[in-house]
């Protein structure tokens, strides 16, 4: 069966678009190759700097025949209906429709055949729609043409036929530009023109022409290089999977060089010079494998095997570096000239959001919550206040304004340099944590205070603003700031009742519960279980919450939890049926008197017990122990229900059995409300 | 190419000259690379902008079906820039080589790598890559997408195919080309500090360097931008040049019907006025944050007024 080779080919096509670009084209030429009734056997898309690339192969040659049976209106139907059904069916007249009888009576019925067209007819058709409305995130036009590409599109390559013979270009043309057999080579190193017939010599012809068309090809060959120049001279790639992606969307050819820069650079922080050389000039640094500290080198990859061996280009390229880090330097020395505090007066002037003022004014609730909560974790309130009212200072830097990611790293040197407490410092840069489900938690009292007001703060301004996430919008990373204060408070330990907060209420906490239901989810926690303890009262402690959700999770792991449940669950059951019936509900303490059968006198005490026992327990946070207090239940329960009717015909008997069973769903809420539990 | 010949015969005759030893001589050898291509060699626009595209004939030029092919210096004026000349690499004034060409032609990126050779920079030895990079001027209501263009690491001209100007859709499309002189220079002359760059070409005693003719320069202006500039006159500048523009703009419209305008480069003068008193008052700090988006806005408008009164003129296409 034929194959199809497709190569759009045009000026240089920005990196980051270059893979999505690869999987769209293949997408809707296959797609609508399937929709044409041409099933394929394979696919596969390349990007490259100037050109997409695709391959399809085992295309049938032609569509299959199609017959299509239109039915129509009943015959005799009014004239009207008949000529709507001519019209639809595309016949001139009833004549050509034929008739068939079913239950109701004859009816009309149009049948079309459509014979199946060559696929490279097919072909010629969609590709220049295809192009025409290709998905660009970005395109221009050119010229005094009319056509959008990502940037000025020069040739199309298009051919379509069967492995043993010569193809055929498939015959469409775009705003003058008419598909061909042609390609061009390496823009610098193989500019000719290049015939081709099908993906086989296409790819090998290429090669030849300097062109490694498979972008995962280039980033092994760019990977491999790059840790052989390092490893030989006894250094370590940094690895950086995004810019290796990027570079080798910036090469047809990669030829991976090695340079260097003046150590004298090495004394700015090695993220700033990583940020630096990377931002700034896409290339790669290598540190020391026994320090683990930056060296003086750098790898870059250029598109050109050069004439003096490439020389020249890394002269070049170690002059920019030089100037870059040059820049660097001057920003990092600018910026210990001013102190942190002396970039405070700004902030007023730096809105923050429209509703919740400027930058100054969060500063000020920050670090008046830090103080706050810094007894919670023993911090010193005076460097708590000290670390919050620094924290974001930073951002006014001017190796910040160069390099956004370097924010909070870069405030912790600062506050290093100024000769500020360590503990401050390490706040500057750890209040952010954690930015992601895979960051650390910070640790250090100081540091943990400053993270958590930071990020109530954020949550409790927003949702005073009612801006809270909906669905998949969260555009102020709300979900992420919930989730890392738990985190926080989870991970450290700490006991907060963030009712007692400001600004926090019922729905805000609802929604800590939620998060906090999707993060012990992940961690295989059952998220029944945390139900059953939030629908207990006045739940806004996150840690007690964790605490008596894994207490609850591990008792119920046990035979004697698993009964118990299943007692409780069965009181719950009748009670709920019998207060319906009744239409009152039975709460309250049993008639002690009215206890008659042995079962239900000994199940009466040891519900008192448990009961006693278990707030105990849950008063000094032992929730194993009121867990234990629980299951001595279990015995008792299990007789009751096997010896004990609690519909009998005395009435007063039966209300105080249905109380009695009151009191077993009444004790067990001293851990949690084990009707929300499923199993 | 006869020009290629030319220009080899003169850098024999006069090495002084040789675009990878002189600054001027870079300048001479773009604007005889652009002239063969059948470029107008304008000189630099007589007012204050901050960057080559400010020069009527790129913003206004760039609108309206007419082909317009122009090359010309731009000293360009970035107040912010300035760093009392102790920065080896940023100025507050510097040189733009502007190229423009509508409609942009099909082989323009030939062209271009043919004007690096003409500057000395044989693409066989160096490494030259087009690096995405959208251009968007928020004063100029302009926008348009290409590339930054890199030697060896170095961005060395941008490359932009311009898609909107002054908020209209430009059809034709001009391509537009901004080399960046000074760091050009220093690229090709090997040095490190603008102002080490060799001007004239001269040797020993009769070499004339570019911190001879600017340090001085960029020391004063500096201090002017940062220190000096007076806010108060400079406030009241630019809502003269704001008020003169609407003047000129809503007078130029001929027997007062909006058909045919009579006076869209005065009026765009007064744009460009504008909007350099306000990157001065943006040097001094003297506008907030939240104030600056609307200075940014007001330019705009004017920008977008002069384009539509460019537009009802002959050169527009009217």
């Amino acid at each position: 069966m034929p194959d199809l080779l497709l190569e759009l080919f045009s000026e240089e096509i920005p990196a980051r678009m270059q893979a999505r670009a690869a999987a769209d084209l293949q997408k809707l030429v296959t797609d609508r190759l399937v929709a044409a009734g041409l099933v394929y056997e394979g696919a596969k898309a390349f990007a490259t700097p100037r050109r997409l690339a695709l391959s399809v192969h085992g295309v049938p040659a032609r569509q299959p025949d199609l017959k299509e049976e239109r039915k129509g209106p009943k015959v005799g139907a009014p004239e009207q209906a008949i000529a709507g059904f001519l019209r639809a069916a595309g016949l001139t007249s009833i004549d050509q429709a034929k008739v068939q009888a079913d239950k109701k009576g004859d009816f009309y019925v149009a049948v079309t055949e459509k014979t199946g067209k060559p696929a490279i007819d097919v072909l010629a058709e969609m590709l220049p729609e295809i192009v025409r409305s290709f998905p660009w995130p970005k395109s221009m036009r050119w010229g005094a043409g009319r056509l959008t590409w990502v940037r000025p599109l020069h040739s199309i390559l298009a051919s379509f036929g069967p492995e043993t013979e010569e193809p055929d270009v498939v015959a469409f043309s775009v705003d003058g530009i008419a598909a061909g057999n042609q390609t061009r080579g390496h823009r610098f190193m193989a500019p000719a023109s290049i015939t081709v017939r099908r993906f086989d010599d296409y790819i090998a012809k290429l090669e030849a022409a300097k062109v490694v068309l498979d972008p995962a090809r280039r980033m092994d060959m760019i990977r491999a290089d790059a840790k052989n120049l390092a490893f030989a001279q006894g250094f370590e790639l940094v690895e950086d999977e995004a810019l290796l992606a990027e570079v080798a969307g910036l090469v047809e050819w990669p030829v991976t060089l090695m340079g260097s820069f003046d150590p004298a650079f090495l004394e700015i922080p090695g993220e700033v010079i990583r940020a630096t050389i990377r931002t700034n000039q896409k290339c790669f640094v290598l540190r020391d494998p026994q320090t683990a500290k930056l060296v003086d080198k750098f790898i870059l990859v250029a598109n050109i095997e050069a004439s003096d061996g490439g020389k020249a280009i890394v002269a070049g390229n170690e002059r920019v570096i030089r100037a870059r880090l040059s820049d660097a330097k001057f920003f990092y020395d600018t910026d210990l000239k001013t102190k942190l505090e002396d970039r405070l007066p700004k902030f007023k002037q730096i809105v923050f959001h429209e509703k919740l003022g400027t930058q100054a004014e969060r500063i000020e609730r920050i670090v008046a919550l830090a103080k706050e909560l810094a007894p919670l974790v023993k911090a010193d309130p005076k460097k708590a206040a000290r670390a919050a009212l620094l924290c974001k200072t930073d951002l006014l830097t001017d190796v910040v304004g160069e390099f956004p990611e370097l924010q909070g790293l870069m405030g912790k040197y600062y506050a290093e340099a100024q000769g500020e407490d360590e503990a401050v410092a390490h706040a500057c840069e750890d209040h952010y944590k954690p930015k992601g489900p895979d960051d650390l938690v910070p640790g250090d009292p100081v540091s943990i205070v400053v993270a958590l007001a930071d990020k109530i703060d954020t949550l409790v301004g927003f949702w005073a603003i009612d801006e809270k996430p909906t669905g998949s919008k969260d555009p102020y990373a709300l979900r992420r700031a919930a989730l890392g204060a738990i985190r926080i408070v989870v991970d450290n330990a700490l006991r907060l009742h963030l009712l007692k907060i400001a600004g926090v209420n019922t729905d805000l906490l609802s929604f800590f519960a939620d998060r906090l239901k999707v993060q012990l989810r992940e961690q295989g926690a059952r998220h029944d279980l945390v139900d059953a303890v939030f629908a207990l009262e006045g739940q806004d402690d996150l840690l007690m919450i964790v605490r008596r959700v894994e207490a609850l999770g591990k008792f119920l792991d046990t035979d004697d939890g698993k009964n118990l449940l299943a007692g409780v669950k069965r009181a719950s059951n009748i009670l709920r049926i019998e207060e319906k019936k009744d239409g009152k509900s039975y709460s309250g303490a049993p008639n002690a008197k009215l206890l008659a059968d042995a079962e239900e006198k000994s199940l009466a005490s040891a519900v008192a017990t448990a009961k006693k026992e278990a707030s105990a327990a849950v008063a000094k946070e032992d929730f194993a122990s009121a867990m234990t207090a629980m299951a001595k239940l279990r015995p008792f329960v299990d007789a009751f229900f096997e010896k004990v009717t609690v519909n009998v015909d005395d009435k007063a008997l039966r209300e105080n059995r249905l109380k009695l069973l009151n009191e077993i769903r009444e004790a067990t809420r001293a851990v949690a409300d084990f009707s929300k539990i499923e199993r | 190419m006869a020009e290629g010949k030319l220009l080899a015969a003169g850098r024999n005759l006069q090495d002084n000259l040789d675009p990878t030893r002189s600054f001027q001589g870079l300048i001479l050898a773009l604007q005889q690379y652009w002239a063969a291509q059948g470029c107008v060699l304008l000189q630099p626009y007589d007012m204050e902008v901050g960057a080559g595209t400010f020069h009527p004939a790129t913003t206004l030029r760039a609108l309206g079906p007419k082909p317009w092919n122009a090359a010309y210096v731009q000293p360009s004026r970035r107040p912010k820039d300035g760093r009392y000349g102790e920065n080896p690499n940023r100025l507050q004034h510097y040189y733009q080589f502007q190229v423009i060409l509508k409609p942009s032609p099909p082989d323009l990126q030939d062209l271009y790598l043919g004007s690096l050779k003409a500057i000395g920079i044989d693409s066989s030895l160096h490494d030259i890559r087009f690096v995405e990079d959208d251009w968007e001027s928020p004063t100029l209501g302009a926008w348009g997408l290409g590339w930054e263009c890199w030697c060896d690491g170095m961005e060395v001209s941008q490359f932009t195919y311009f898609q909107q100007v002054a908020g209209f859709e430009c059809s034709p499309v001009s391509g537009e080309l901004t080399y960046g002189l000074e760091r050009l220079a220093m690229y090709v002359q090997g040095v490190d500090n603008v102002y080490a760059l060799n001007f004239n070409g001269g040797e020993g005693g009769k070499k004339v360097t570019y911190g001879e003719v600017f340090l001085q320069a960029e020391q004063e202006y500096s201090r002017h931008n940062f220190e000096f500039a007076d806010t108060v006159m400079l406030f009241e500048q630019f809502k003269m040049a704001e008020a003169a523009c609407q003047k000129y703009l809503a007078d130029g419209w001929q027997k007062g019907e909006r058909k045919r305008h009579l006076m869209a480069l005065p009026a765009y003068d007064q744009c460009i006025k504008a909007s350099h008193v306000f990157n001065l008052l943006d040097a001094r700090g003297v506008i907030s944050v939240t104030e600056r988006q609307s200075y940014i806005l007001r330019v705009r408008e004017l920008a977008k007024a002069c384009g539509a009164a460019w537009l009802a003129t002959e050169a527009g296409g009217a």
